[in-house]
């Protein structure tokens, strides 16, 4: 059978885990939520953002990145669950292409990730976030975000085929949080000492964050450098280097299976 | 023969998994591969299976190369691990429709293939309910189940009954013949005798890597001595003398044990000898305490074989 044949049956076995088990996904979900009211009201409050412009508006596509981002959480657990349970074994002893179970995790989390971004969107709009350009962009810029959730999953993929143990999947969650932090998605790199500014530039989530921001109209909190004056251009490319070094290095470990 | 190998090797690290395994199993049987932990029977089963590539030696299963025809033998075969690896968040039901989906049935032949196989496995009641709520030897039989939507020529069983009460192991165990007597060649690994005893008709045992052994259960018993009849005597009654005297009447050794005040005879057909033994006691008025008649195990065998590999190996 082909990968993506399997790869799709693989992709229902995912959504149908979510409809079996509906509060992983609302809780995922309530989680970005929560996120989003604690910066947007606790915290908002205090933040200026550089260029002037109102905080929920240059938040709310941050937030988006950043829930993209915490997606290599579920995606390393879920893989690494199956490796755990000899399910992915059950399925390397199938007449299936070896790419499906990949393909099966790609389809079901980017699916999950654009009900997230919807869901988010939404409640953006009521805690009164606009997009004020054209429609044209505004999906660009949800396209960028699922390209960039795209580039996470193989990083999810890859740790959750690589380090099959509990402990590589409790380090994913941790380190997302400084990662996550440390970039444009949540305070502008220029309220940043200057090297910490510029590490957090250099982030890839930064670029997407910035790039939606940009494309849907609300202030970007950067008014010089790289990212200020090509971030959609960085959006694309940050998650093609990243699809391609860890593309490659999923379906290694991947085959590495065999040879354990 | 339906399942073959020769000289597999294996190493990982500087251990040895498979050092020189073969393996012959004609189509349609139940053969046991027994070995204590550690000796190979997994890493055997996920190279048969073609979950891993060996480092030497050749396997053919149902009448593919495990290498270079690894796609062939996969559509062969199914594989029962020693997790019960199906989906726990799914339903039975679900998890079947799926498997079979991924062996290249239609959505309405995946179906019927589910509902036939909850039937035959006896799990149409529980069909929708997640799995997770499965007692162990009802996800076992689940798992079997998935292992043979496609009725496969082979289906390896890694220790399918490791961690079950024994209700669960007899269902499991009546899954197991339900498949070998579809046509089914089952290749079962098991530490526990008594189950390569009941399920196997030919017996494969296993030390370092390789077979140290290679019978039906009853020969393998055989390899080890005949039966063992024991009299046990009262315990002021003179253990020499009566073993003497029961040796010149029966024609075998008898063979006294002061501590237990028994009397051991190594018997060829112990039904047979039995008749003997028992005019013998009669005739010189002798009223055993206990008089047993013993098969050796294949626990006995079973530890005579792994106890000196090289020895066994010869």
């Amino acid at each position: 059978m082909t990968a993506v044949r399997a790869g799709w049956i693989l992709t229902q076995r995912n959504l149908a885990h979510w409809a079996r088990q509906p509060w992983t996904p609302i809780f995922g979900l309530m989680f970005s939520i929560m996120l989003l009211l604690v910066f947007g009201f606790l915290f908002g409050g205090a933040i200026t953002v550089p260029g002037g412009g109102d905080y929920i508006t240059f938040l709310l596509p941050g937030m988006l990145a950043l829930s993209m981002m915490f997606g290599v959480e579920a995606t390393a657990t879920a893989m690494a669950n199956d490796a755990r349970k000899g399910i992915t074994d059950r399925f390397r002893s199938l007449p299936i292409g070896s790419a499906s179970v990949a393909l099966g995790r790609v389809g079901a989390d980017l699916a999950n990730s654009a009900v997230e971004l919807l869901v988010l969107i939404a409640g953006g709009l009521l805690i009164g976030w606009r997009i004020t350009s054209d429609p044209a962009s505004a999906a660009l810029a949800v396209l960028l975000l699922l390209l960039f959730r795209f580039s996470m999953l193989w990083i999810g993929i890859f740790v959750g085929l690589a380090f099959r143990g509990e402990g590589a999947t409790m380090a994913v969650q941790v380190l997302v949080w400084p990662i996550g932090f440390l970039s444009t998605a949540i305070v502008s790199a220029e309220t940043m000492p200057a090297w910490l500014g510029a590490i957090a530039a250099w982030n890839p989530l930064s670029a997407t964050a910035t790039a939606a921001r940009g494309l849907f109209g609300n202030p970007t909190g950067i008014t010089e450098g790289p990212l200020a004056d090509s971030a959609v251009w960085l959006a694309v490319g940050w998650p093609l280097l990243l699809t391609a070094v860890f593309l490659p290095l999923s379906a290694r470990a991947y085959r590495r299976l065999r040879s354990g | 023969m339906n399942l073959e190998a020769e000289g597999l090797r294996k190493r990982y690290g500087d251990v040895r998994a498979l050092d020189g395994f073969d393996l012959a199993v004609p189509p349609g049987v139940i053969h046991g591969l027994l070995g204590p932990n550690g000796a190979g029977k997994t890493t055997a089963v996920k190279a048969l299976a073609t979950l891993i590539d060996v480092d030497g030696g050749t396997a053919r299963v149902a009448g593919f190369d495990v290498r270079n025809q690894a796609a062939q033998v996969r559509r062969r075969i199914g594989l029962i691990g020693q997790n019960a690896a199906v989906d726990e968040i799914l339903g039975g039901r679900q998890n079947l429709v799926m498997f079979g989906r991924l062996y290249g049935l239609s959505k309405v032949d995946a179906r019927a293939k589910a509902d036939r196989l909850l039937d035959m496995f006896g799990l149409t009641e529980a069909a929708e309910r997640a799995v997770s709520t499965y007692s162990g030897g009802m996800r076992r039989r689940l798992d079997i189940a998935a292992g043979f939507i496609l009725t496969p020529a082979v289906l390896f069983l890694d220790e399918p009954t490791t961690g079950l009460d024994p209700r669960a192991r007899n269902e499991v165990w009546a899954a197991v013949r339900e498949v070998a007597e579809a046509g089914t060649t089952v290749l079962l690994t098991t530490q526990y005798l008594d189950e390569a005893d009941q399920l196997a008709a030919r017996i494969s045992v296993m030390n370092h890597g390789r077979i140290v052994a290679d019978d039906t259960p009853a020969a393998l018993k055989r390899q080890i001595g005949g039966d063992r009849v024991t009299v046990t005597v009262a315990a002021d009654a003179p253990l020499e003398s009566v073993a003497a005297q029961l040796t010149t009447a029966v024609g075998i050794p008898a063979v006294p044990d002061a501590e237990s005040h028994s009397l051991t005879f190594e018997v060829g057909a112990g039904v047979v000898a039995l008749a003997g033994i028992v005019r013998a006691l009669d005739d010189l008025s002798l009223v055993p305490e206990d008089l047993v008649l013993r098969r050796p195990t294949l626990d006995e065998v079973f530890l005579t074989l792994t106890a000196a590999p090289q020895e066994a190996a010869r």
